[in-house]
Parts: C-alpha cells; structure tokens; sequence
C-alpha cells in the first residue's frame, strides 16, 4: 500500500481546506449550500480573485460524498458559484478564478446515478469552461489529489494548471487501489508501470512531464504552509493570471508545451494530419 | 404501399453508424485505418493496437449542410478513450469551431459508446476528454452538439459528461448513461449498494427509458437506423437551453430529495417529470 493513502481506506486530506484558508483567510462558508464547497473572494496581485475549495465534511448529507469526494451538491454548487462570478464580472474585468484541487474521485453510489452525477460534473465543466471563454483567468492549483472524474468537475477546464512539487500530490483517471482492482494487478505493478509508462503514473512530476502542467511549484512545505510558502503560490498563482489573460481563451497552451511536443506526440499529430484531410473533405 | 424494413442501429459498427448518419453518398472518413493513427501506448503493455484506435470520423452532409460525425466503436478496447482516439474526436470538434468561427458551419454528432478513460493511458485519456468537454462547450455557442447514445456498451466516466453537455441527447432503451459503470459501484460502494449483474436494476437507474423519463435526455427512440437518421437531422436545428446551464433549476430539484430516504427510479419519473414539450 502507498505511503500516499496509507491503509485500505482514503485518507482524509485537508490540504484543500489549509491551502483555501492559508490563501484566502477566511473559512469560506456559504450562506446556501455545502459545507463541502468553499468559496472566498480575496485579494491576489492588486486585484481580487474568487478561490473555490471541495473539501470533506464528515457530516455532508450524501454519505458517499463526506471524505472529500465531489458528489452531487458539490457540483452543482460549483456551477452555481462559478456562474455567479461571471455573471457578477459582465460589466467589468473579468476576476481570475482559482480552484484549489484535493479530490479523491467523484461519489460512487446509487443515488448519485439516478440523481445524474454525469450532468453534475458536467454542468459544473462547462460553468469552468465558460468562465474561460468569458476571459476568466482559471487557475487550478494541484495540492493533493486530483482524480478522475472528480478532476474533471473541479480544476481540468482551467487555461493553466499549477502543482505542488509533493509525493502527495497525485493526478489519475482512477485511484491506485480502484484501478488495481479493475485491472487485476497489485498497487506496486501499477508503480511499477508508470514508472516506465509515463501517462500511467500517479505522481505530479510525471504529470509534470505530459506538457499539462504550466508551473511545478517546488519547495514549498505542501501540509503546514508558511507567510513565504504562501506568498510564493500566492506569486505563481499571479503570473499564471496574468500569463492567461495575454494568450487564447481556449486549452490549447496544454499542447504547445515542450512536454507536449516530447509526450503528447501523438495529440499533436492526429490534429496535425486531420487538419490536412479536413480541408480536403470539406 | 409497405414500410421499408427496420434494420438495427446498435448492431452496426462504428464506421457504419457514421455513415449511416450522414446524407447518402456523402460520407467521406479522415484519418481513416490507412492513416495508421495508433496508440502508442498499448504495445508497450502488450496489447494490439487497432490502426484507427477505435474512433471514426466522417465528414459529410446531414441535411444537406456540412457536418462531421465521430463515432466511438464499442467493440474495441470498450470504447475507451485513450491519446489517440480522444484526440481525434478532440481534433474533430476544434477544426469545426474553427470553420464556425470563419462563418462556416459544421454539425457535429458523437456517436458514444465507450466505458470512459482507456486506463491503459490514463492521464492522457483524461487530458482528451478534457479538451473534448472544452470543445463541446466552445461549439455549442455556434451550432448544436448531437450526441447519440444507442448501446451495448452504453456511455460512462468521463465521457458521460460529454453526453451531458451535448446540445441535444438522443437514447435508446438499450443505452445506459452514467458517470460511474454499475461494476466500479458495485467494486467501489459494495454489492449491497448496486449489483451489476442486475440488469433491470442497473437499467432502472441509468437506462435510456429512464434517462428520457427523468428529463436528462432530450429523444427516445428505437434501435432503427432509419427514425435515428432522421432525429439526428431534426436535432441539428435544436435551439433549447442546455441542461448543464439550467443550474439553479437542478439545484432545487436536488435539494427537494432526501439523501437518507432516496426515490426509487419510479418515484424519481414523477419527481423530476419531463416538462410538457414546447
């Protein structure tokens, strides 16, 4: 079992939540909503940015979304939240928005299905994804996990991606011990995998190595954040804003990366050639 | 004067449902299997890599206007997206984006049948499909996005959130449409919370029937390529709100359920009624 999750149960993180809190001072509680959802507007380079958390509540009232899952509430109150920014900015500025990610995975449940989870997620993409086409700066700032379906919802629509240099911060389309399970291998197979098959790893320096990351910020104590760790983020952070704001509101930074063009050879080759036999077919 | 004989859309192959979707004559494949566009990522783990990674895109005409179909094929690799094959659908979107931008515009439709994220190339399977959500979205603002789910393999991880964010969703009652596979439920909550060998159940709870019931998809039809066709064409010119804007509508569905004291399925049909049609 990996040092990460440390037993047969996820442990809970609260990194989302001291990284929300070191960032923004405030709690970041809503008025109407989840405890499971943060949300704070706080200063960040001269300006003022929204930080939004999905956080474990012990108490949530979907049990399969209490440890730090995004569920149901959850993200629908992102779309709501993220929504609300761009309809508050019409007539001004548009506010960086900056989604602070430590997500196990979406809700797995019954009720998360019938109630349409996908939709959920879904809506809560496309508020993200809007919100970048509005000219939104959205920052995502990896702290701990950010899996699967739960990434997707919360963080992977975001113009750039920041990171954490920590063994604890891990990106997967699954978690370790679930995709063990789906693929009939052992945790230490799958380590051993992605150590020769980069897009199969869990660890953010692999990540870092697909192109996908636009910052890897290192030497920053990830658990317990001090005034120069924080200022150091809080810096990253500000140039990432102001390095979204002069580029194309779309994702396509992801695929000019010097990783991109050493890993994601083949991306940038099915758009190379499809482009080609477009035209022709048009 | 008789009916022409029904023949099946579900039974057909990802090429052909394409084809089967655009105007007769018209459909013209890109990137087809000479193009010899594979995953790089599955030799390396020993498995065979199909020469089109199981995504086929045709362009043509539905209608008599411009369009591009990229079709899943279900029957390799469960559909599932890795590099290759979500880049291509990806790609896809982009380039009609692009020719909408310019004043020309290109109907998309996605045929999906795929179990989501090929975990074989993980990151990067979930880095396309995220460039496949922020395409969807970009397109929806120009032109409706189809999506059809018809089945076996139904639509699932996060491809179900494509499906979700189509401009119009049109399912059979042999599809299934859910963000997580009734097996990793069952895996991950316990058997006691969705037992997937439980067709009906698992049907009751993210079967197209129900789906169309509950208002989460937008058509129901038969496994007939010919009423398929046809609702693909009438969609293209689809102009409702999309769902995943309806926000604030789907928070007050949600706060009126229960979490301790779920809706069966049958009760979630009267909850969540479909709105009269327009």
């Amino acid at each position: 079992m990996s040092a990460a999750t440390g037993g047969s149960e996820p442990r809970l993180s609260g990194r989302g939540l001291c990284w929300f809190q070191a960032l923004t001072g405030q709690p970041g509680l809503l008025a109407c909503g989840p405890r499971t959802v943060r949300v704070a507007d706080a200063p960040l380079g001269g300006e003022t940015a929204r930080f939004i958390a999905v956080v474990a509540d012990a108490a949530n009232r979907f049990p399969r979304a209490r440890g730090g899952e995004v569920g149901l509430d959850e993200a629908w109150t992102l779309a709501h939240e993220v929504r609300r920014a761009i309809a508050e900015d019409r007539q001004r500025r548009p506010r960086p928005l900056i989604a602070v990610v430590d997500v196990t995975s979406q809700a797995y449940g019954r009720s998360e299905e019938l109630l349409a989870i996908h939709l959920a997620g879904a809506a809560a993409a496309d508020a993200y994804a809007s919100a970048r086409l509005e000219g939104h700066p959205v920052i995502a700032l990896l702290v701990g996990n950010a899996m699967s379906g739960a990434f997707l919802t919360h963080g992977y629509q975001a113009n750039r991606i920041l990171a954490l240099d920590s063994p604890e911060v891990l990106i997967h389309a699954m978690s370790k011990e679930s995709a063990a399970r789906v693929t009939r291998r052992t945790v230490e197979a799958l380590e051993e995998l992605g150590e020769r098959i980069t897009p199969m790893a869990y660890d953010v320096r692999s990540f870092a190595r697909l192109g996908l990351l636009h910052r890897l910020i290192e030497g920053v104590n990830a658990d317990a954040p001090g005034t120069a760790d924080v200022e150091r983020v809080r810096n990253e952070l500000s140039a990432a804003v102001a390095d979204a704001r002069a580029t194309p509101h779309d994702l396509s930074s992801r695929l000019t990366s010097q990783g991109a063009a050493a890993v994601r050879a083949a991306s940038l080759e099915v758009r190379r050639r499809l482009a080609e036999e477009w035209d022709a077919a048009g | 004067m008789s009916a022409p004989p029904r023949s099946s859309f579900i039974e057909l192959s990802a090429r052909e449902r394409a084809a089967a979707l655009l105007d007769a004559g018209s459909c013209r494949e890109l990137l087809g299997p000479f193009a010899r566009l594979k995953s790089p990522w599955l030799p390396l783990q020993g498995i065979v890599a199909q020469a089109d990674d199981g995504v086929v895109l045709s362009r043509g005409c539905i209608g008599g206007e411009s369009a591009v179909v990229a079709a899943i094929e279900g029957a390799y690799q469960g559909g599932s997206i890795g590099e290759v094959s979500g880049s291509k659908i990806a790609a896809a979107l982009e380039l009609a984006l692009r020719d909408c931008e310019r004043g020309r515009p290109v109907r998309p439709v996605l045929v999906l049948e795929t179990g989501g994220v090929r975990l074989q190339e993980a990151n990067l399977g979930l880095a396309a499909i995220a460039e496949i959500h922020a395409a969807i979205v970009a397109l929806r603002r120009h032109v409706p996005v189809v999506g059809v789910v018809a089945g076996l393999v139904g639509c699932f991880g996060g491809m179900a959130l494509a499906a979700a964010l189509c401009s119009r969703l049109i399912v059979t009652r042999q599809a299934r449409l859910g963000m997580n596979g009734p097996e990793v439920i069952e895996q991950e909550a316990g058997i006691a919370e969705l037992d997937a060998m439980d067709g009906a159940d698992v049907w009751g709870l993210m079967g197209g029937e129900q789906r169309y019931a509950t208002g989460l998809a937008d058509v129901l039809v038969e496994d007939d390529v010919e009423v398929i066709a046809a609702q693909v064409r009438d969609a293209c010119s689809a102009a409702a709100l999309p769902r995943t804007e309806r926000v604030d509508e789907f928070r007050r569905r949600l706060a009126g359920i229960d979490p301790q004291r779920p809706p069966s399925p049958a009760a979630l049909r009267a909850l969540w009624a479909r709105e009269r049609q327009p």
